[in-house]
């Protein structure tokens, strides 16, 4: 850990979560707001009606020049490339070894340039890791992380909730985004208009935007959420909700499922790297070589049969044997019975497996089922 | 701020206990705030011994578990099935309809007063 994170960081609204009675908890080096009041009644809102949250301890790297997709083909394992001008993409920085950096989302915004967010814990790292990968390349990689905030509104009633604080000629452009796709909006915050980069991104598995602000603007922009949201039952959301309905959402968190000692085969996340497209980039050798051998083990859903949730690093068993280790686990808000990610022996991986997950000393039965766990109606 | 309820006495792990007899024995809102929403919570048996300073059950919020230590000793004379169904009590109403369970108690442990409690875990004492 160094000096800037040993000290707890604040982001621009921390003054505003204690306002709002925040319980804070340290976040990849930041004071983070844990919860507000209660975080089984915020992930309930987030699913049910929206919830804000204040995400501003992710990174914000902005890699521009003449070269910058080819750049990026070369430092992600994704074919960035191919991505359309306003629209964004999942996809994942690793090592030579194969190793998983980050996961990040890049948000092609021109031609010749792209917002890369990596998570908070993990900005260092990816902004130093990209600009020694540039070396070569005509392009600027420039770490926006300390002056962007991000906010992000979760929840079937978003749309409405932007709308309120959206001039009506830009309607559309907030009802008609797609899903991973971003654009420059206007905001009226204060009674002034700012522009800023609006996306159809989030990480609940509810519809939600996430808004890149410059902290100046950050404190405006939140209030005149809450404000706006207030009659369509709008929440301040906490991370521990937010962990949660990732959770329910089958998607990985860093740290969890995800590190430099995991292989994107055995979480997944296969599809994310392009092996096939042209050129040298980072990890392929080892990657080529992780899929041809093939997973000894891969990242499943558990549901618990009982009342007790599987937590981080618990050992799952099959007869008393363990085959695998929970990575994350807790009861399920939406669903009334434990969910639990956890990585197990392939031979264990078909849904429908019975399993036990050791809880203290305690066998309690669970069983593999088909990623996410919770998918929302259309 | 958590509530320290004045009158009842506290153990160093976060339960409360009366003065009653038999003894009915809770979690603070201290404890319960620091928790998070209580969804489990596994309780001794009718009849069961307990040790005071020894752990008698387990609390299991939305993230984490945690062990229950018995702040007496003695015979547990009743279980209050009402938060065993509904744990949230635990959250709403942690010295009332929240409390775990009764104690035939032979033999204190070390607890504190209201005020010592709320002091060293920084609760309010009302």
């Amino acid at each position: 850990m160094n000096a800037e994170t040993a000290t707890q960081r604040h982001t621009a609204l921390y003054e505003e979560h204690q306002k709002l009675g925040a319980s804070f908890t340290d976040f990849g080096g930041w004071q983070m707001p844990l919860k507000y009041d209660s975080e089984l009644a915020e992930h309930h809102a987030v699913r049910k009606t929206a919830g804000l949250f204040d995400l501003s301890h992710m990174g914000e790297v902005w890699v521009t020049g003449p070269e910058a997709g080819k750049f990026l083909d070369f430092a992600l394992v994704g074919k960035l490339s191919a991505v359309a001008v306003g629209k964004a993409k999942y996809s994942l920085i690793c090592n030579e070894d194969g190793g998983i950096i980050d996961d990040l989302i890049s948000y092609r915004r021109a031609e010749d340039r792209f917002l890369v967010v990596p998570n908070a814990g993990n900005a260092d790292a990816v902004f130093e890791a990209l600009s020694e990968r540039a070396k070569g390349f005509d392009v600027e990689v420039e770490n926006a992380s300390a002056a962007t905030s991000l906010a992000a509104v979760q929840g079937p009633n978003s749309v409405e909730i932007l709308l309120q604080l959206v001039p009506a000629a830009e309607a559309a452009t907030v009802t008609d985004m797609k899903y991973y796709a971003a654009d420059e909006v206007t905001f009226t915050i204060s009674g002034a208009p700012v522009k800023l980069l609006l996306a159809r991104t989030g990480y609940t598995g509810e519809d939600g935007f996430e808004i890149y602000v410059p902290n100046e603007h950050a404190v405006s922009l939140w209030t005149a959420l809450l404000e706006a949201g207030k009659a369509h039952g709008l929440v301040p959301a906490g991370l521990a909700c937010r962990d949660s309905l990732r959770l329910e959402a089958g998607m990985p968190l860093y740290g969890n499922e995800l590190s430099l000692e995991v292989s994107p085969y055995d979480a997944g996340l296969g599809p994310v790297v392009a092996l096939k497209k042209e050129g040298e980039f980072v990890g392929r050798s080892a990657l080529e070589a992780q899929k041809e051998k093939g997973s000894q083990r891969k990242l499943v859903g558990l549901k618990g049969l009982g009342r007790r949730a599987g937590r981080s690093h618990y050992p799952v068993l099959k007869d008393g044997r363990q085959v695998g280790e929970v990575t994350s686990g807790q009861p399920s808000p939406t669903l009334g019975y434990p969910v639990a990610l956890a990585y197990v022996d392939v031979e264990f991986t078909e849904p429908g497996t019975q399993l036990d997950v050791d809880l203290r000393g305690k066998p309690e039965p669970f069983e593999v089922v088909s990623l996410p766990f919770y998918k929302r109606g259309n | 701020m958590s509530k320290v309820l004045s009158g009842l006495r506290y153990s160093a792990e976060h339960e409360w206990v009366d003065d009653a007899s038999p003894a009915k024995i809770g979690i603070s809102q201290v404890a319960a705030d620091a928790l998070g929403d209580v969804v489990y919570v596994d309780l001794p048996e009718v009849g069961a011994a307990v040790t005071a300073g020894e752990t008698c059950g387990e609390v299991e919020s939305t993230k984490s578990v945690s062990d229950l230590y018995a702040p007496v000793t003695g015979t547990v004379v009743e279980v209050n099935q009402a938060a065993i169904d509904d744990p949230a009590l635990l959250n709403s109403d942690p010295y009332g309809e929240g409390w775990l369970f009764t104690v035939e108690v032979s033999e204190e442990g070390p607890l504190l007063s209201a005020e010592d409690y709320a002091s060293s875990n920084g609760g309010e004492v009302a």
